[in-house]
């Protein structure tokens, strides 16, 4: 009985994944660079709001509009990443605050605009977002096909395949291995003649690719339409993925599972004997919850790029 | 530039270029800006340039209505920001404040002299508890104040509304049920002196509190220190100073000013406890009041006085046909020019460098 619903769980615990993934390892190229982009959450909102915008007026005249809605999130984050880069790089901004001003930012900006576009404070709701699909064969597997196979969202499986990508970029390209130079110790990476700037462009505008499509996906599996409340922290849960990760793709795949998970249970609890008398508040505080216990469980042992949030400044040893 | 003058001027320019790039998405977007600067200058005074109207007190209360949480919040921020701590938490200590203050309005049955003051006391406490956890978990295990404080935001909503639905009852669950007169901080007087806006007595507590932070902060042992762990944590733990207490310390105050703005909303604006559907923005408004007031507080008081305005303008823009939220994207866009300050100073310096010699010219 409770693996049933557990089997049922699956494909919601993936469906809540994926953008908290794809976001973290969007934060993992940002921070490995040496730049703290908090602007995450921004990003994601950016991102939600031109994937549900150009899926709601597209879905008329093509049947890829979901997708292209994708491609429109992940230009869309690129561009709102600019603006921390050129603050943070060329303007030598505190990363902290100016993450934070693009956070308040995407939520007035892309509010403001639906007030524009659809003359309301939210997108108007799309028929279909990205569809579910069953992969032909794989889910007839006993029990793995349900869990990984049958009736998931295709946005996981570009999830993981941006892990492993990132994983051989990061780790296995010089592209990777200045990045992380950088991250470490940018005038030692100076030295060596690497550009810190560009690498740091790179990094963070990376981040916003990867972190405006998350908001899309988030949008277009989990959500009708969008609103001011439709990202409600996964950014900054995706940030916290990104520790209980300790900054490798592996881990962070790990840590967003983990939280898409806490998040599919709160779906479920009703249905679960031990859970179902515990208030519904309960469960929405559960991951952010979760996510200070990460914190605390991997205090101390947990080590980020040492220069990331500091100002870089050329001269100095 | 001396650094006197530039706290003072790079807030100004940043103000300025925030108006500025507003105005430009207002433009581009197909809207006049005169008419939102219609809607700022009603917001402030009542005075309508459009059709003519005189001012109109009943607009200056209601602007200084939504002054008074931003300052409190903003005290907040440049509290914990002064001992190096950056905290996103007081929109979750002022829910704190607010619950805390809910309890003892609907629970405690007392004259008013004892009533309110301990209403208010309430909500410090709240406030300061639900700021102290981040707090110790920053001095005792390290963990980062700003991912805990903005997660405990999204705790503290999902409390605030389990305790006013379950605990407190609520006939529409919206809201619970009305507050006694002795809770209040209403006055009969303040709102027939305003045209009946929602002023209240509530900007006293505001006004104790922002002598309270700068005093703290300037004339006490306690605040040098805490300012000693801002600058710099191994000297100041090198110095004596009980470096780990002084955060947990500074985090607990910051959540008290936090928690006092959730009392002064809920028994003044309002005289219910409040089911709340997302977060209403108190914390990053704080967060820009300090950062361009520049952490001080007179420089807090008048960037929540500006802010708070601008908030009193929202409606006013709304009904002009300028979407209300052109106010938090030029709120984003000044916070994001403080944050360039250095990027703004390199431009200055470059300008002034360039001016040098021709007036020395022209002493000549």
């Amino acid at each position: 009985m409770t693996f049933e619903i557990f089997l049922q769980m699956f494909p919601i615990a993936l469906m809540f994944s994926a953008p908290i993934i794809l976001t973290a390892l969007g934060g993992l190229f940002s921070e490995r660079s040496g730049i703290v982009n908090i602007a995450l959450e921004g990003i994601m909102m950016v991102g939600a709001f031109t994937g549900a915008t150009i899926t709601v007026l597209l879905e008329n005249s093509t049947p890829a509009a979901a997708w292209i809605g994708l491609l429109g999130g992940l230009l869309a984050g690129i561009v709102f990443s600019l603006l921390h880069a050129v603050a943070s790089i060329n303007l030598k901004a505190d990363q902290v605050i100016s993450g934070t001003a693009l956070n308040i930012l995407a939520g007035g900006l892309t509010v403001y605009l639906c007030q524009i576009i659809f003359h309301q404070q939210r997108t108007r709701a799309f028929s279909y977002g990205i569809k579910k699909l069953s992969v032909p064969g794989l889910s007839k597997i006993p029990v793995l096909g349900r869990m990984f196979f049958d009736q998931v969202y295709p946005t996981f499986y570009i999830a993981i395949a941006m892990v492993l990508l990132t994983w051989f970029v990061v780790y296995k390209t010089p592209l990777g291995l200045r990045m992380r130079a950088c991250g470490e110790h940018p005038q030692a990476a100076a030295s060596m003649g690497i550009n810190v700037s560009k690498m740091r462009y790179f990094g963070v505008l990376v981040s916003g690719a990867l972190g405006g499509l998350g908001g899309a996906v988030m949008v277009l599996t989990a959500d009708i339409q969008y609103t001011l409340v439709s990202i409600h922290g996964t950014g900054f849960i995706s940030l916290a993925s990104l520790v209980f990760g300790r900054w490798n793709p592996f881990g962070v795949l790990g840590a967003g599972f983990f939280f898409g998970f806490s998040t599919a249970l709160s779906f479920y609890a009703k249905d679960i004997p031990l859970l179902s008398g515990l208030p519904g508040e309960f469960f929405y505080i559960l991951p952010y919850l979760l996510t200070i216990i990460a914190l605390l469980f991997f205090a101390g042992k947990s080590v980020g790029p040492k220069a990331a949030g500091q100002i870089y400044e050329s001269g100095e040893r | 530039m001396s650094t006197r003058k530039e706290k003072i001027v790079l807030p100004l320019i940043a103000v300025l270029l925030g108006f500025l790039l507003g105005s430009l998405i207002v433009i581009l977007t197909g809207r006049s800006p005169i008419s939102m600067y219609a809607a700022i200058i009603k917001g402030f005074s009542g005075i309508d340039i459009i059709n003519g109207q005189p001012i109109n007190t009943r607009y200056i209360g209601e602007f200084i209505i939504q002054a008074m949480p931003i300052i409190l919040t903003g005290l907040s921020f440049a509290f914990a920001s002064r001992t190096g701590l950056f905290s996103i938490g007081a929109e979750g200590q002022l829910m704190i404040g607010s619950i805390s203050a809910t309890a003892v309005a609907l629970l405690v049955q007392a004259p008013k002299a004892i009533h309110l003051p301990l209403v208010l006391l309430a909500a410090i406490a709240g406030g300061a508890l639900w700021g102290a956890i981040p707090g110790f978990l920053k001095a005792r295990y390290n963990v980062h104040e700003v991912v805990v404080t903005i997660m405990m935001n999204y705790i503290a909503l999902h409390f605030n509304n389990y305790v006013i639905l379950n605990i407190f009852g609520s006939v529409d669950r919206v809201k619970t049920a009305p507050f006694p007169e002795t809770a209040l901080l209403k006055s009969p007087f303040l709102e027939s002196i305003t045209r009946n806006s929602r002023l209240n007595w509530g900007f006293i507590p505001v006004l104790i509190a922002v002598l309270i932070f700068s005093f703290i902060i300037n004339k006490t042992t306690f605040g040098f220190s805490l300012r000693a762990v801002g600058y710099n944590k191994d000297a100041a733990r090198y110095a004596g100073i009980k470096v780990n207490r002084n955060i947990i310390a500074s985090m607990a105050i910051a959540g008290a000013f936090a928690g006092l703005a959730g009392g002064v909303i809920t028994v003044g604006t309002f005289n219910f406890g409040r089911v709340i559907q997302a977060a209403e923005g108190y914390g990053f408004d704080g967060i820009a009041v300090a950062l361009v007031g520049g952490s001080e507080a007179t420089g807090i008081l008048l960037a929540g006085l500006l802010f708070g305005g601008l908030k009193a303008a929202q409606p006013l823009m709304q009904s002009q046909g300028i979407p209300r939220e052109i106010a938090g994207i030029i709120q984003a866009s000044i916070v994001l020019f403080v944050a360039m300050k250095y990027g703004i100073k390199m431009v200055l310096d470059k300008f002034e460098r360039k001016q040098v010699p021709t007036t020395e010219g022209e002493r000549v």
